[in-house]
């Protein structure tokens, strides 16, 4: 860094589509190569798995101490992000952006701990795959039947200056699964039987080309006129494409997390905003359960961590409400949850027809649930 | 194992299955490194493996490495028995039958664009690699984008520079194995030297759209894999690991519209767009004459189009939707008279409730 003051770090992160893909490994490796050419690198946090040649990487690299956390009586390590301040490097790396803090942290996740390092001009390197990403929760279920639990908000990725996609053909992952190369023995088995599937293997390795072509393609440098060069990417939405700005309809349903995700991808996709809109039904002249208002609370939240614009507006008819309000935003597409038929949710149907016949030009997105194959 | 639901086997499927199994045993594997610009690090990768398959126990031998070597690659180059090659006048080729003789595991080939000189057996080097594969020799290659026949054009737009060696992307998607060599452009541009900063952002302009490309035609070749492989392998319907937008035609619906929007999804997302329409027995020719106007339109939009044969519509495109991993579902539905139970006594109404998985959007005309 030159200068007086220094600006907000450099983010860049590794994305792979399993353990063992191997970016760890490409971290520590480019944390080497800083070194080399005489950068301050310390490593904020690593996990050996107990796999030797990653551990092999870290020869020579500084690692400022974990800190030990007790939880439960018992006894935790999470990344020192104070000692990491305090030490002040150029460059930090950091594994496992996902990852969860042991309850009682002063921040919940390993991202929020690097957005810090970054806010102090720390460049850090990191690590994560793909289904962490936030947008691909479901998609990710109904591939592997396993619903991933550590998730990083899609504009956290977005942030990054940098993302690069670590990269091996699943066979070859498969096979170092087997030799004992990403795990020990008894969890390696375990692994296999279940997330290390090889239809799995490549369905995820899919989606994580696809999106590290989409992260690259939302960092395109600008173009710059060249003369007799034609564009091969599209053009920005300028004359003649209208805009697209999606709506959310949130609901307490338990279906609504899963609609903010799939609506927050589609807008990301788009380039479109997004926003969110709870209807506080007044025609019914009462008021909502505990339990109720609780889960509603919750997908509020939840909408916010997404980044996604929230209001909370009432209403005697809460389509004529919800529409009204889509128009006087600019809103080109409602997103809502698919309503479940059962006999309770009858009237949920009936919402959806009126909105679908109020809304005019507007489109109307009905999602339905992910389930596992 | 691949049965019928009244329990015996599919012959269909389980033809598939064998063709997949032999085809794993008639070649050898062949794996191939993907970069999409030199200085990427594609060589190095490849003897990278050769090295770690060497240190296993497996025997490697060099068939092509590159004239000019940097010094940590040619460090590696030395640790490996070369092969070498044979010289034809001004050129040099892989020599395919002293390999052959060798009978190594593996062989390692660089630059698998390589035109043989005149004079030699093949063209080109990537026909050398067919060679030994079906020689039973397992291959590692490494290839630039800039070479692939199909994406020659849209890549010397890119670029401005003319590519004269290339390989078919057929080849490349029989690989059993691609790995993509990804980097950032300004690693590369780095390693290339310096330029001034007009240059130098044309440059990263180019490498960035080159690298989409690149982590895109690698998706292309994995989610080919996906397909065949559940196919081979499972009685249940694809993965949908790519967006795959499913336009609904009929001669009434707003296609113009539905179509475009079809069509800009599916480019944002670079996923696939598919126009269906469902046949319909007695169709006035006014309808007739729009209906294939508007499928004109979709084959513009670079859709893939298909006719489901007539029945229950609802039935035929949730099936075709199944089948093909579709992910979202654009359908049409009339404002006009007896809307509630057009939508929601009607088709449209069964579609939703049975869309498993699938958006479906409503657009109204």
């Amino acid at each position: 860094m030159t200068g007086a003051t220094r600006n907000r770090g450099r983010f860049k992160t590794y994305l792979g589509y399993a353990a063992g893909v191997g970016k760890t490994y490409q971290m520590l490796e480019e944390g080497q190569q800083l070194k080399a050419k005489g950068a301050d690198v310390v490593i904020g946090y690593f996990e050996p798995h107990g796999r030797r040649d990653t551990i092999a990487r870290c020869q020579g690299l500084e690692t400022v101490p974990r800190r030990r956390v007790v939880y439960r009586g018992a006894e935790f390590e999470e990344m020192d992000t104070p000692a990491i301040l305090r030490r002040n490097p150029e460059t930090c790396l950091v594994d496992e952006l996902a990852h969860t803090n042991v309850p009682g942290s002063e921040r919940a996740k390993r991202w929020e701990d690097v957005v810090v390092l970054l806010d102090a001009g720390i460049n850090v390197v990191a690590t994560m795959n793909v289904q962490h990403l936030e947008s691909l929760n479901d998609q990710v279920l109904q591939i592997t039947g396993v619903r991933v639990r550590e998730t990083l908000p899609d504009w956290v990725l977005k942030q990054a200056d940098e993302v690069v996609m670590v990269d091996l053909p699943p066979a070859a992952l498969l096979n170092r699964l087997a030799r004992g190369a990403v795990y020990a023995p008894d969890k390696a088995e375990r692994a296999l039987g279940n997330f290390f599937k090889e239809s799995n293997l490549v369905a995820l390795r899919e989606i994580a080309l696809r999106q590290t072509a989409h992260e690259v393609d939302l960092r395109q440098p600008e173009a710059v006129d060249e003369p007799g060069r034609a564009g091969v990417t599209e053009a920005a939405p300028g004359a003649g494409a209208r805009a697209e700005r999606i709506l959310v309809h949130i609901t307490s349903s338990p279906n609504t997390a899963m609609l903010l995700r799939r609506a927050r991808r589609v807008a990301d996709y788009l380039h479109a905003d997004c926003l969110a809109v709870h209807i506080a039904d007044t025609g019914k002249g009462m008021r909502p359960a505990a339990a109720e208002s609780d889960a509603l609370d919750e997908h509020l939240n939840f909408a916010r961590r997404l980044h996604i614009e929230t209001r909370v507006l009432e209403g005697e008819d809460a389509a004529r409400t919800l529409v009204n309000f889509a128009r006087s935003r600019n809103v080109s597409q409602i997103y809502m949850a698919r309503p479940r038929y059962s006999l309770a949710e009858r009237t949920a149907g009936n919402f959806i027809h009126r909105v679908v016949r109020l809304a005019g030009d507007m489109q109307v997105i009905l999602v339905a649930e992910h389930r596992p194959r | 194992m691949a049965s019928n639901p009244d329990g015996r086997p599919d012959p269909e499927r389980l033809l598939r299955q064998l063709e997949f199994e032999e085809r794993r045993l008639r070649r050898a594997p062949l794996k191939v490194f993907l970069g999409y610009a030199s200085g990427v690090g594609k060589s190095f990768r490849m003897l990278d493996e050769g090295r770690r398959r060497k240190e296993r126990g497996e025997d490697v031998v060099i068939g092509a490495v590159q004239q000019k070597l940097s010094a940590k690659v040619a460090e590696l180059v030395s640790r490996f028995e070369v092969v070498p090659p044979v010289r034809s006048g001004q050129g040099y080729a892989m020599d395919v039958p002293a390999i052959a003789l060798r009978r190594p595991k593996v062989c390692l080939v660089d630059e698998l664009a390589h035109r043989n000189p005149p004079g030699c057996e093949n063209e080109h080097r990537w026909q050398d690699v067919e060679q030994l594969l079906t020689a039973g020799i397992a291959v590692i290659t490494a290839v630039n984008l800039n070479h692939i026949e199909e994406l020659r054009d849209t890549v010397e737009q890119i670029t401005g520079k003319q590519v004269s060696e290339t390989v078919p992307k057929a080849f490349l998607m029989r690989a059993e194995e691609i790995a993509v060599v990804d980097a950032p452009p300004d690693e590369i541009l780095e390693r290339l030297g310096a330029r001034s900063e007009g240059d130098r952002l044309v440059a990263e302009r180019r490498l960035s759209e080159l690298r989409e490309m690149a982590l895109l035609l690698a998706a292309e070749a994995v989610d080919l894999q996906l397909q065949s492989y559940i196919e081979a392998h499972a009685a249940s319907h694809p993965i949908g690991a790519q967006e795959r937008i499913m336009v609904c035609i009929t001669p009434r619906s707003n296609a113009r519209v539905m179509i475009e929007s079809g069509r800009r999804n599916a480019q944002r997302f670079r996923g696939e767009l598919i126009v269906v329409y469902v046949r319909q027995p007695f169709v006035p020719a006014a309808d007739q004459a729009m209906l294939e106007s508007n499928l004109a339109l979709a084959r513009e939009a670079g859709a893939r189009v298909e006719v489901l044969e007539p029945g229950d519509p609802v039935e035929a495109i949730l099936e075709f939707a199944n089948e093909n991993a579709v992910t979202q579902i654009f359908v049409g539905h009339s404002l006009r008279r007896n809307w509630r139970t057009r939508l929601f006594g009607g088709p449209i109404d069964r579609l939703i409730r049975r869309a498993e998985g699938i958006d479906v959007r409503i657009f109204p005309h």
